[in-house]
């Protein structure tokens, strides 16, 4: 099987590079009187982590059924960009959040924290997209920021894609640097210590990059009162696909390049044995267990 | 027959066992055609040969391994383009899912992430995942373009097949902006002396319940030859090395046996864990939610049980 070339479909409409001159690099901005740095950071509504999460009968994840919250790894990506921001960097704060209505919690939550405005990408036909439509809507609303930083949070809690961000990267032009677990920002130059399998390292990226932080990056803020009263009176944008400029048909779960084919309910485990340590024997009998099955 | 290009996962020419696994997986597909970026191929070949690789493209420009990502996502998909296979597997990793994530846009690709098991199908591979904190199972099929696939490493046992591992010399086209983000230090861990820990047939984990005392766990651990984990709370409290965090913000592992001590069972910490074939947890809390997941339990203080244990099973080992 090749590549078969198709016109119209979300590669086609991959977003311009920045580094094309199709982005004001911040200078510009600061000379026309705007933020010397624009952060775009992405949040995700998500269904509660505690929850009982399911599938809709067309096999797409039920939002609806269960209460949702700002997806708590991306709380994180948030305040890196505040923290950022509260280091002196003359910046402004964007949220954006592709999802239905209820999704404008997650907005909010983000703003209560202390982000300047949001962008909120609702349409109907995104229902289903796969990680390629979602990456495509994201990449045209931070396209229209022109936004110097692209934070991100290190997974969404629900479908654990992990590949939107590098998705979203590759579609603007961005180099990323992900996964960071300590983040300096200096001028244009954005240094991150990132904890891999087999070392630590230190990666250095400039400006115009998309960043992704883990939770140990930081440590999110509670929204104080302040701040809750202040996220009432900032702006959000609500965008359509057209508004974006996103054809209906390249999104959606008629455009995904995959397709879920069966979801199942894992059986229950079936009961285990339980022992109580009272007389010491705990020990022996785990150890008789272990042997049973074969991996002593 | 189609090739199926395996991204190959080594450390200077040392192949992990994710390789093994996923050649394993190719010949259930197609022709495995391993692709083989760094320095070492020296030392990676006969691995490469003995589980199945009919042929080795050789990336060996050392650019690809000073840089993040992005190099290795232009080769691969340019490879993509010159080769046709009929799919990519690619290792479950953080890099393997981005470099993964940026060949699909460039390959107009779907991409299957995480796969736990893959068959061959009338319409291409059919993947099988494990997703919600592995309460639910879901079986997907790549509509689109040449299936990008990652795969969890344990999910099939490795077969050795002696095959041609003929070699190709493969130059890929590396743009400047490919270059921006660099590796400017890196710090190799110090070794353990433990089988890695996504890769380890066994996994001993402590929680906040080893109140910083991890020494029973590591030599209980060494008496079964077994990889060493811990919570979140362990890690946080600075106990163990985040390196070796499990769960949902850490590693995620599926061994044989995993063995959770001192460790109460939440969410996060079972989304990390909850495939593992069979499931042991020592804790002196009978209410704790890790009971209702495992084969076997025994309610008790660690610190006491496992010391027993360690020197019970070097009994029986002789
Ligand atoms: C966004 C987010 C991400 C997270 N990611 C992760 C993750 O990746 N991994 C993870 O593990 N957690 C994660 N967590 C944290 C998770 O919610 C739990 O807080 C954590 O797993 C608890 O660790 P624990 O089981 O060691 O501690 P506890 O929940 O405090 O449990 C300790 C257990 O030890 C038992 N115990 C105490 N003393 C003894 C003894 N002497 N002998 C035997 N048993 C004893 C107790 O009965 C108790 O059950 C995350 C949380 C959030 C919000």
């Amino acid at each position: 099987m090749g590549i078969p070339s198709y016109t119209l479909l979300p590669h086609e409409a991959t977003c311009q590079s920045p580094h094309d001159g199709s982005i004001a690099t911040a200078l510009e901005r600061s000379e026309e009187g705007h933020p010397a740095m624009k952060i775009v950071v992405c949040v995700k509504y998500v269904p509660d982590a505690t929850a009982d999460r399911t599938f809709n009968s067309d096999n797409t994840v039920d939002r609806t059924g269960v209460d949702g919250v700002l997806s708590e790894l991306d709380e994180y990506a948030v305040e890196e960009a505040l923290k950022i921001r509260d280091a002196g960097d003359d910046c402004e704060i964007v949220v954006l959040t592709v999802g239905p209505d209820v999704a404008r919690s997650a907005i909010l939550k983000s703003l209560q924290m202390g982000a300047d405005a949001g962008v909120h990408v609702l349409d109907d036909a995104i229902h289903g997209s796969d990680a390629v439509g979602t990456s495509l809507v994201l990449a045209k609303a931070i396209e229209r920021q022109q936004a110097d930083l692209v934070v991100c949070g290190m997974a969404s809690t629900d479908g654990s894609m992990s590949v939107v961000p590098a998705m979203v990267a590759e579609r603007l032009g961005l180099p990323q640097v992900t996964f960071g677990s300590q983040v300096t920002v200096d001028g244009t130059t954005v240094r991150v210590r990132r904890d891999g399998d087999a070392a630590t390292e230190t990666i250095e990226g400039t400006l115009p990059l998309l960043l992704s932080v883990t939770d140990q990056a930081n440590e999110p803020r509670y929204p104080s009162f302040k701040g809750i009263m202040a996220a009432k009176k900032k702006p959000v944008d609500v965008l359509s696909l057209s508004d974006l400029g996103v054809a209906a048909g390249d999104v959606g779960a008629d455009a995904a390049w995959t397709k879920v084919q069966q979801s199942q309910q894992r059986p229950a485990r079936s009961a285990g044995t339980i022992v109580t340590d009272e007389d010491g024997t705990g020990a022996a009998k785990l150890v008789e267990f272990l042997a049973g099955q074969k991996f002593v | 027959m189609s090739e199926i290009l395996v991204l190959v996962d080594h450390t200077d020419g040392v192949i992990r066992k994710t390789t093994a696994e996923l050649l394993t997986f190719a010949r259930r597909l197609g022709e495995p055609a391993a692709v083989f970026v760094g320095a070492g191929i020296d030392s990676a070949r006969d691995a490469l040969r003995q589980y199945g690789a009919e042929k080795i493209y050789v990336l060996d420009d050392p650019e690809l391994s000073d840089y993040l990502v992005v190099p290795k996502a232009e080769a691969l998909a340019q490879l993509v383009e010159q080769a046709q296979p009929a799919a990519v597997l690619i290792p479950s990793h953080a890099e393997g899912k981005e470099i993964a994530g940026r060949v699909a846009i460039k390959a107009s690709s779907g991409l299957i992430t995480d796969a736990v098991d893959i068959e061959a199908g009338d319409n291409g591979p059919i993947t099988t995942q494990s997703v919600f904190a592995g309460s639910y199972t879901v079986t997907a099929t790549v509509t689109h373009g040449t299936p990008i696939i990652t795969v969890k490493p344990n999910s099939v046992t490795p077969e050795a097949v002696d095959a041609a591992a003929t070699e190709d010399h493969f130059n890929p086209v590396i743009s400047e902006s490919a270059k921006t983000a660099k590796i400017v230090d890196r710090s190799p861990r110090e070794a353990t002396g433990r089988p890695e820990l996504t890769e380890a047939a066994i996994v001993v984990s402590g929680g906040r319940g080893t109140g910083g005392k991890f020494e029973p766990v590591e030599d209980f651990a060494d008496s079964l030859g077994a990889a060493v984990g811990a919570s979140r709370a362990a890690v946080d409290s600075g106990w163990y090395p985040h390196a070796f965090q499990i769960g949902q913000t850490g590693k995620t592992v599926s061994p044989q046996l995993y063995i959770a001590t001192g460790i109460s069972g939440a969410i996060q910490h079972r989304a990390g864990m909850q495939t593992s074939k069979t499931i042991v947890a020592v804790n002196k809390d009978d209410e704790a939610p890790i009971f209702e997941l495992v084969d076997f339990g025994v309610v008790g203080d660690l610190h006491a049980v496992l010391p027993r244990a360690a020197a019970q099973v070097r009994a029986r080992k002789g």
